[in-house]
This record gives structure tokens, sequence and C-alpha cells, in this order.
């Protein structure tokens, strides 16, 4: 009877997640990917799904790629449930982007600056021109090699700060809000708003940044700054009393410079849109800082207006693995609720019709 | 069954339970208040439980017997996921039966079968915000709780008698708890809205992609919205179970054929399979 084929059961779901494992595996005479292949050659994907994942750990992230087969909010999912699993044992103290391993760093305001325009791996400047010598396997010639500058490279937006241009930030000693432990709350201060984003998906950010350059936020931007390379991580563990370095993290630093009319008290100045995520994710980052800059619309006096600009919009909806659990939910049975949805439709037809009738 | 190595009991933290447990508690001092909590990612996705799981994993012990259902049924695929995941991180012992559950989590259903003292009933909520078709904003939604403004759900179910002469809300049809605070049933069929009014187990609410959870005590007052001239009136499919023959139970209407061919049965699967072994053993 169709009604035993309608309800689900145990060894559909047993079937299925074979059947899955199968298609992750694909064609067993194809030799299959190692987790160091993913963590190597797939870079970008391993960044985007640390990133989204909230969890620096390459070769836990080349994992979940290899088991989202690909699919890497999948992959960022699988990532956060595990990370939600693990003590936490300590807060680092602030990284200090400043003291960067600067393996790209460019700015759009200056043509020249001090530490130089550095423009490292990037598409940027490569013509999108398929390259069919990539589908045979082979090494490519080896990059010409490059001294780091030892010269420091300070942030652009210090410079600008140094001749009062740039409106500077409220600085808080306050513990920053905490996202993964205490739900969202509104109004949300900028610790928390960066933090939610750091974690957005870069799609959706991406989508709402370039908005703000389409008129729907009123954004005049330009990339003071955006650098990539390594920072060091430290922490104080409260038996020494000083700080250790615990290790390296890759992190990508977009600072966006925007025009501010200024108001009757303050004159016209510029003012910060700021990005950072894990990995190499320039796109993200500069998504980020436009995000960022348009949800200080309220603090700097400015209309609030366009989707960008309203804080419950933007960080309720940029969490992609909340996002996707709850639009891909609509696939599991509804038909209880269904059911009184047509009990409904058929009641209110049947008196409308007998209305009609007399 | 064992719990699965490498993961604490229940899956969670101890101090993750502790967290939701002071939610709990304040939940079930303010009845159909919605609490904030610290929602942690679980291995579930978003809209799928992680809200009503989350609930369950802070208040499960080992001697618990856990009924998952959904759509009223226990063998609809959500229901086996999370009944086997708390198998495999709680090792706790599972049951279709209702009268032997300590523990049920639901979604979309109230089971057919009255439930007593000692029992808690913890439902997977997607929206709890009773409001929030009409306000999206939570900070003022939360401001319309403060000041127990509710004009405008009222104004709401009023447009939809003016329009069509009925309230055309069937589920997640909003109730009033102790009184005192609009609170979200979660989407299940007003037809079970009754069902919450003076319940003798203990009703615990999860959202777990929005981070509340809310709770109606045993025996509190739960209310379903409605007007002196309209009264709330639960409804469900005008048929009888063609497997057990009941008269009174809610019904999910199955397709036969593609010549309009219909058949009703029961949606609660342990209520149906309770009352044909009884009329075989009558037999």
């Amino acid at each position: 009877m169709a009604y035993v084929a309608v309800k689900g059961g145990e060894r559909a779901i047993d079937a299925a997640h074979a059947w899955l494992a199968e298609a992750r595996r694909g064609d067993a005479s194809v030799p299959e990917l190692s987790l160091a292949q993913v963590e190597q050659q797939l870079g970008l994907a391993v960044d985007r799904v640390m990133a989204e994942g909230a969890c620096h750990d390459r070769g836990l992230a080349a994992l979940a790629i290899k088991q989202a087969r690909g699919d890497l909010i999948e992959a960022a999912f699988l990532l956060r449930a595990y990370r939600t699993t693990l003590p936490r044992f300590a807060a680092s103290l602030p990284v200090d982007t400043n003291a960067m391993l600067l393996r790209r760093r460019i700015s759009a305001t200056y043509k020249d600056l001090p530490g130089g325009q550095v423009l490292g791996p990037t598409f940027d400047y490569t013509h999108r021109l398929l390259d069919f010598a990539l589908a045979a396997e082979s090494l490519p010639a080896a990059a010409p090699e490059v001294t780091r500058a030892a010269e420091p490279a300070p942030r652009v937006t210090g410079i600008l700060a140094q001749e009062g241009l740039m409106k500077p930030e409220t600085i808080s000693e306050a513990e920053p809000a905490d996202l993964t432990r205490e739900p969202l709350a509104f109004p949300a201060d900028r610790s928390l708003r960066l933090q939610a984003l750091a974690r957005g998906d870069e799609g959706f950010l991406l989508g709402l940044g370039y908005s703000t350059q389409r008129g729907y936020g009123n954004a005049h931007p330009f990339v003071g700054e955006l650098r990539v390379g390594e920072i060091a991580v430290e922490i104080v563990p409260p038996e020494l009393g000083f700080a250790i370095n615990i290790g390296e993290i890759t992190v990508t630093e977009c600072q966006m410079v925007n025009q501010f009319a200024g108001s009757k008290t303050e004159p016209p100045q510029f003012t910060r849109g700021y990005g950072l995520c894990f990995g190499h994710g320039e796109r993200k980052a500069m998504a980020m800082a436009l995000v960022d800059r348009a949800l200080r619309a309220k603090e700097l006096g400015e209309e609030v207006e366009a989707p960008a600009q309203q804080e419950e919009f933007v960080l309720f909806h940029c969490d992609n693995v909340e996002a996707t659990g709850f639009v891909e939910h609509l696939k599991l049975p509804h038909y209880v609720d269904f059911q009184n949805e047509l009990e409904k439709v058929r009641e209110i037809r049947a008196s409308a019709f007998k209305d009609a009738a007399e | 069954m064992t719990t699965a190595t490498g993961y604490n009991f229940g899956y969670l933290d101890e101090n993750t339970k502790r967290m939701i447990r002071r939610a709990l508690l304040k939940a079930v001092a303010i009845p159909g208040h919605q609490v904030p909590f610290g929602s942690r990612e679980m291995p579930l996705p978003y809209g799928w439980g992680t809200g009503g799981i989350q609930v369950t994993a802070s208040v499960i012990g080992p001697s618990d017997t856990l009924k998952v259902i959904d759509q009223g049924a226990d063998d609809t695929t959500n229901a086996v996921s999370i009944r086997r995941f708390f198998a495999k991180v709680a090792g706790v012992a599972t049951t279709e039966r209702t009268t032997d559950a300590t523990i049920i989590q639901t979604r979309h259903r109230v089971p057919e079968t009255p439930l007593r003292e000692g029992q808690i009933l913890v439902y997977q909520v997607p929206m709890p915000e009773p409001l929030f078709k009409l306000e999206p904003r939570v900070a003022e939604t939360r401001r319309m709780h403060a000041l127990a403004d509710y004009g405008p759900m009222h104004v709401k179910l009023y447009e939809d008698i003016a329009r069509t002469g009925h309230i055309a809300i069937s589920y997640n049809y909003p109730v009033m708890v102790g009184g005192r605070y609009l609170m979200s049933p979660s989407p299940i069929p007003s037809f079970d809205n009754p069902k919450l009014d003076r319940m003798a187990a203990l009703q615990l609410f999860g959202a777990g992609r929005e981070k509340r959870i809310y709770a109606v005590p045993p025996y509190t007052a739960v209310k379903s919205l409605d007007f002196e001239d309209h009264p709330f009136r639960p409804i469900r499919a005008d048929a009888t179970c063609a497997l057990c023959g009941s008269r009174e139970s809610y019904l999910d209407e199955v397709v036969t054929d593609d010549a309009g061919g219909r058949m009703f049965v029961c949606s609660d699967t342990d209520y149906c399979n309770t009352r044909q072994a009884a009329r075989e053993a009558a037999e």
C-alpha cells in the first residue's frame, strides 16, 4: 500500500548513505584524492571553508571538503559541527596585523607607500583563458625568488589618521561579544557585527557589498589597503602570566576608506570599513569591509534605507550554515501542516461557494 | 548500545548543558517567554531540529527512554535520524510507545495519547517568534512582548475573518500562555492546540537557529486566540482512519491513484498501531 512507501525508514536511510559514499568516491578506477592534494592544490577552497567554518585548520578543512564532495557550504557545516565540540581553553590576545609577514599587500589609494606594493600570488592580472596545458600534469616553472621586505609596512589607514583625516575608531576595553556562545542581540555592537561577517557567506556578502556600490547604501569606497599573510597568535596562560606564541595563522585584511560628509560638529573625514577573514580570501574581506561600513550608517548619522545598512537583515541572513539548513529543511515532510492547510482552504472555499449560491 | 567514543554523553559538553538548563529553568519560570540561549552548531542541519536536539541533550539521562516523532510518526526519516543520533551519543533506550517514553521529541505534532506527569515533550521550533510575519525586527517584537502589545495579531485575525469569514491560520496557530505571553506552539496543526492547555507533562520548546528556548510548565493555561463571536475551532479531515477506524485522531491524506482516490490514515502511528492491536486482540 502506498502508505508504507510514503513514510521513510531505516533501510532507506542506510541505503542512501551507502550510495552517497559510493558517489563520493566516484569511479574507483580513478585514483582517490588525498587530503594533502586538497589542502595544497585546492587551497582557496580550504581557505573559504576555514573562514565560513570559523575554524583555522587546513587539514580538517581539507577533510571536510573531501567528505562533502566539494560542496563548500556542506564542508563549512561539517567543520562548524566539529569545532563546537572542542573545549575552549583560552582566548588569544588581539592579533597585530601591522606585524604581518606579508605575502601580498596592495593599496589603491597611494601609488607607492612605505613597505611598497606587493602583488603576491594573484589572479588579478591574469588573462582568463582556459589553460589547456594544465590538463596535462606538469610542474610550473619556478617563480623568481624575492627577499621579503624587511621594511615595515604601516597600515594605510594609519597614514591617513596621522593627518587627522581618518575618523578614529571607538576604543573599548570591554570584553567583545561572542556569537558562538551568546545569541545575536540587537542593536549589535561593532565587534559582534564583525564577528558575524567574518564567518558570513562570501556570496551573500559579495552581493550586499556590490549593492552598496550600485546606490543601495550610498558608498564611495577605496581600497585603502588589502593585505594577506601570516600573523602570530598569542595567549597568556594564567599559570605563566606572560604571552606565549601558539602558532601562526593566515589572514586576509581589507581596510576600505570611505567618504564621510561630516556633520555640524565634525569636519569631513574618511571613515573605515573593515574586513578580516581566515586564509586568503580577498573577495570576502573586501565585501565584508563594504558591508561593515554600510552597517555603520546609524552610528554616523546617515539614513538607514538600503538592505546592507540594516543590521538585523544582514546579520541574521549572512550565516550560510543557518541559511542552508532552514532553506533545505523544506525537503522534510510537512504533510501534517499541509493537511491542515488543505482542510482550511476547502472549508473557506466551501463557504465561499455557498455564499455565492445564496 | 554504547556511546560513541570521543563525545560526551548526549554530545554536548557539560558546560553547554548547564547553560541550556539555566535557560530552561528561566523559561519554565516565565511560561511562554522566549529565553535567548547560546545555541551551538550541531551535527544535524539548522531547521532540522537542532533546538529540540539541544534541549533533549540537556535534559536526558542514562535512565531515560526516548521517543522521537516527525509528522506524528516514528518512522519518518528525520525522526529515525534523530533517534539514531541519541542512541549513538547517549546510548539511551528508545521506544515508539508514547506511554513508555519519558522524553518525547516532536516535530509538527502532539501525540494523541494524553501525556502524564513526569513526561517531557520537546518541540522542535523553526520560528519561535509568533509575531514575525507581522513584525520581522526582533528588537521590535521583544518590545511588543514586554508591553504585551498584541493588538496587531488580533487585527490580523480580524482581517482574516473580514476577508474570508474564517481565521485563515491552520497550523502554528498563536496561543496565549498563562494569560500573559503570546507564543508560537510550533507548526503543529491547530487541531493539536487544545492538547497544550493544562497538559500534565512539561512542554519545552527549542529553536536552534533562532537561539531561543521557551516552555509551558505542567497544568498551565494555554488559550488559542479567538473572538467571542468566532471561537477557536480545531479542524481535521472529516474522515475515518482506514487502518484503525478512528474518528477522533488527526489524519494524513494519502493519494492512492491519479483518479482522485484518497485514503485517510492516522498521523500518529503509535496511536494507530495500538488501536489496531487492541482490535485484533478483541477479535
